[in-house]
């Protein structure tokens, strides 16, 4: 099987305005101008001057944002093996059900009685998650595994804030293995992260943990199994050991692919937890976004009767026995606050609905099974048949749901780096995985397969890689050239960064070509 | 593949985890997950048309806006953003790979800063009150006072947002007085409380609880200025059809909610945050979220995108960073860029009259029907305030009976509303029939 992408030199939509028009919504104002007479303004409102947007018809816009999807690549096209992403197929029959035509007039304020049917379905799946998770209550509302972070950190705060010791609860500790956003949202937060070292075999470095808990940690943020795919195996001591010195347990849930129907953070001792719904439960990246993070939280006590679901900054939805309805329970006064105007993402929260109905407990723990099963396969045929890629970190030790290689040995070798390897697996039809992160890692690549792989194509990858290392031995010029069978070979990053140059909108290029000095310092 | 692996049985993958928290497949068909076994395409299907058969939808189009709002959704924009090769992709990492959809975001990126009037735009927040709590924090990290100012009459759901991002940092939000005769901001206030320092000074524009567009809003960017205080002007970009856009006001940093632009309601859940701001090394380098700028291929031979300025993200600057945001709302930039496509300058401002002519249609008509309309007497857009001689929640509930969503009942959420006051919003989907159906239920429930 070989891979071209589509090149075809699309203009920007800009160049191809031609004043037309795609869509026009004027079709009543002559009856309304007939009553009011002309729109009035006053001057010191009225905007100066029309937009400069580009004019085409329906047609031309459609093609050129074909032209442009022919130039992308998804799950749809083929394998996205991207570490710590979860690039796992999303079904189709979500889609069509999720964003169902009649969701497109529900205003978020509309009583409860009359939007029964979804508040039902989203009911089920706070109820299901919490299942999933081994939590005890969750809030649907952050749009994204970062917002869900930054809400388990406001609880954090909240909580030793309730308790009046917030002054003394200054740090949040956070492995260095963590993906960045934990550190980045605990700084949001005001807190002063401590990074823990990873040990050899990959758990977080004990004796170091234990050095840098004190009274001042307000918590520790978590990912388990960690980005290098490994299982926390000292988790109970350090739930003790954050517990014991009044702090919280956050969990972050990008990689719970990893031991989804095996073991559950709740079980662990974390307090606060987030999911992420477009990672385990399929609903699709769209490019960057939409997600949804679920942050769920363990009901134990704060204060005075306060418990940590007092705390949650979104709305939970109730079941009322009384009137048998279901009801939104907006976050009252002890809260952290409100992540959002509105219970959630829906259509991404109602594929996470659909994927789990469609396969029941049996089938999650399926998914969770295959996608680990995948990983190790991989790694052991890469290991066997390989010389130019290791596997630092407790290699002999299973992995779950991804595995972090490392092309060291390759550059060390060849001077083909990570990057090339990348850019080469792209123009064998397979989108790169992550790399250079975790950054424990030298020359990384992070690989996760997921459950929607087959064994072909498992060792269609395999057998990439195996070429590749082989022509970095033969013709490493070849291998930097790469990608070729992309709509574009390599991209200049450092001139797209340049201070003269950066470019964020054509706005900006316009100026430029005016005689702007736009410099960036 | 076990066997490969060299494992007898699947559970030896698991058995670095400690025995005690393994959960046997037994309890864990026991737990409340999905319905108790897996369910078939068709199965799922009809639970679920179902389940949303349940919803009440209204007989007309509901009346209800004040910050998310209904609007038509182009079917060539549902049609575009189904695309697998968009829909499926990940963040474009991999610029090689990802021309398509980079040039699609960075098309949202250069529409969206025509449409504002401003120099930069990201690749999209979260939705309208994130990306106000984002722009708050980033006008702290400038000026670094441990404040920010906003209009008595911020929408309440954003309010409540923006406290709590910047709470945990020790941030004061603090209210500038609105004149409730007129919906205007008190400048003499403004300034006032701008004297006493602040790093950001904040409008709603148009403001999304009372409909007021602000005659002030150059005026308060220019307090803001003289207090050393940026000036952040939060938009519903419709109104920027006929309204001068955040450039021309002065802001330093615009942000929005692009639902408007082709997304739908989907009951809130269907967002896209606006974030700009003008061209200053300052701002550029404190801005949140993922930027996709233009560049050419290494060997210089044709065009290219890829993302840009990285290091201010968090999975290279970590606890530095400026934000945590890795995930956005980039599907729903690329819907807006389709839909702004279509439309083009024409059409945005004939979709912006479309929307004036509505609501002041109505307005006239809940005058003669003996309705104070609009109750504040400024300059309106697409929302209105009704003042009625009864508790709006009452009429409201007693419509929505009758499944007419007259509006939202002003009072339940914000403090300095009457008890009286309704907020109504019109858009393309309300025809003059629909008002007139409102308006004359509205008398008779009266």
């Amino acid at each position: 099987m070989t891979f071209r992408q589509a090149a075809w030199d699309e203009p920007l939509i800009y160049e191809l305005s031609e004043g037309r028009r795609g869509l026009t919504f004027n079709g009543m104002n002559r009856r309304f101008k007939e009553i009011l007479g002309d729109v009035r303004v006053p001057e010191e409102l009225r905007r100066s001057s029309e937009p400069q947007l580009p004019e085409l018809s329906e047609v031309e816009v459609v093609r050129h944002f074909t032209r442009l999807s022919e130039s992308s690549y998804g799950v749809d096209n083929g394998p996205v093996p991207l570490g710590s992403c979860t690039m796992k197929y999303n079904p189709k029959e979500a889609l069509r059900v999720a964003f169902d035509e009649s969701l497109q007039l529900l205003h978020p304020l509309i009583p409860d009685e009359y939007v029964q049917g979804l508040l039902e379905a989203l009911y089920r799946l706070q109820e299901w998650l919490a299942s999933i998770t081994g939590m005890d209550i969750c809030t649907l509302a952050p749009a994204a595994g970062a917002q869900g972070e930054f809400s388990g950190v406001a609880i954090i705060h909240r909580y030793h804030e309730l308790k009046g010791q917030r002054q003394l609860k200054t740090e949040i500790i956070v492995p260095d293995s963590a993906h960045g956003t934990n550190p980045a949202s605990a700084a949001m937060g005001g807190f002063k992260v401590v990074e823990i070292p990873t040990a050899e075999d990959g758990n977080m470095d004990y004796e170091a943990f234990r050095a840098a808990l004190s009274e001042r940690t307000a918590g520790l943020m978590l990912t388990n199994p960690s980005t290098l795919g490994l299982f926390e195996q000292h988790i109970f001591d350090i739930a003790k050991d954050v517990h014991s010195v009044d702090g919280l347990l956050y969990y972050d849930g990008a990689n719970l692919n990893g031991i989804l129907g095996r073991a559950r953070p709740g079980d662990m001792g974390f307090d606060i937890a987030h999911l992420n719904i477009h990672k385990t439960f399929s609903s699709p990246h769209g490019g960057g976004g939409p997600g949804a993070g679920p942050v769920c939280v363990k009901d134990r006590p704060v204060k005075d009767g306060i418990t940590l679901r007092d705390l949650l900054p979104g709305p939970i939805i109730v079941y009322d026995e009384g009137s048998k309805l279901y009801r939104v329970s907006w976050p009252g006064s002890n809260s952290a606050g409100l992540i959002r105007f509105g219970i959630g993402n829906v259509p991404q929260l109602l594929w996470a609905f659909v994927y789990i109905a469609s396969l029941g407990p049996q089938g999650l723990r399926e998914v969770g099974e295959v996608s680990v099963i995948n990983t190790n396969y991989f790694i052991a045929r890469l290991l066997r048949e390989t010389k130019g890629y290791s596997v630092p970190y407790g290699p002999e030790r299973p992995r779950k749901h991804e595995a972090v290689i490392s092309a060291e040995p390759l550059l060390n070798e060849t001077g083909i780096s990570a990057e090339d390897v990348a850019k080469a697996l792209l123009d064998r039809g397979f989108y790169a995985p992550t790399i250079y992160f975790p950054l424990i890692v030298k020359e990384a690549l992070m690989v996760e397969l997921t459950e929607s792989e087959t064994k072909e194509n498992i060792d269609r990858y395999v057998d990439a890689l195996k070429e590749i290392e082989e022509m970095a031995r033969r013709d490493p010029d070849l291998l930097r050239r790469a990608p070729t069978n992309t709509s574009v070979g390599r991209v200049d990053t450092v001139k797209a960064n340049h201070p003269r140059f950066v470019t964020p909108t054509y706005r900006v290029a316009r100026l430029r070509q005016q005689g702007k000095q736009l410099i960036l310092r | 593949m076990l066997k490969y692996i060299g494992v007898k049985s699947i559970d030896e993958l698991y058995s670095d985890i400690p025995e005690e928290l393994l959960i046997d497949e037994g309890r864990w068909a026991s737990l409340n997950i999905g319905f108790g076994r897996p369910l078939d395409e068709p199965e799922v299907h009809a639970l679920v048309k179902e389940l949303l058969s349940k919803n009440v939808t209204s007989k007309v189009p509901p009346f209800m806006g004040g910050g998310l709002w209904p609007h038509y959704v182009p079917a060539a924009v549902t049609e575009i953003v189904r695309r697998g090769e968009f829909l499926t992709a990940y963040t474009p990492y991999q610029a090689e790979i990802s021309q398509g959809l980079l040039q699609a975001l960075f098309e949202y990126q250069s529409m969206m800063a025509d449409l504002l009037d401003m120099d930069v735009v990201n690749s999209s927040m979260y939705d309208w009150p994130s990306a106000l709590g984002e722009a708050a924090l980033m006008s702290v990290r400038i000026k670094g006072v441990k404040r920010v100012l906003v209009p008595e009459t911020i929408n309440p759901f954003h309010l409540r947002v923006l406290e709590t991002y910047t709470r945990p940092q020790g941030i004061a939000v603090d209210k500038y007085k609105v004149d409730l005769s007129t919906g205007y901001a008190d400048l003499e206030d403004l300034k006032a409380k701008a004297g006493q320092g602040a790093s950001s000074v904040y409008l709603e524009y148009p403001y999304t609880f009372t409909g007021v567009v602000d005659v002030n809003a150059r005026a308060i960017g220019e307090v803001a200025h003289d207090s050393k205080a940026l000036y952040i002007v939060g938009v519903n970009p419709l109104a920027l059809g006929l309204y001068k856009p955040p450039g021309e006001l002065g802001a330093d940093i615009a942000v929005g909610e692009g639902q408007p632009l082709g997304l739908g309601l989907y009951y809130g859940g269907s967002t896209l945050g606006i974030l700009a701001v003008g061209w200053s090394s300052e701002l550029v380098r404190q801005m949140p979220g993922r930027i996709i700028g233009l560049t050419t291929t290494k060997d210089g031979a044709s065009r290219a995108f890829t993302m840009i300025l990285q290091t201010r993200e968090q999975h290279i600057r970590r606890s530095k960073a400026t934000s945590n945001i890795t995930t956005n709302a980039a599907l729903n930039a690329i819907a807006a860029a389709v839909y702004l496509a279509l439309l083009g300058p024409k059409g945005l401002k004939e979709l912006a009259e479309s929307i004036w002519y509505r609501s002041h249609y109505a307005a006239l008509r809940l005058r003669e029907a003996g309705f104070k309309a609009p109750a504040l007497s400024g300059e309106f857009f697409e929302d209105l305030i009704v003042e009625t001689p009864v508790s709006y929640e009452g009429l409201f509930r007693r419509l929505a009976a009758e499944g007419l969503y007259a509006g939202i009942p002003l009072a339940k959420y914000a403090n300095w509303a009457k008890d009286s006051w309704g907020l109504l919003s019109f858009s393309e989907l309300h025809t003059k029939e629909h008002i007139d159906i409102l308006i004359n239920s509205m008398k008779e429930v009266n």
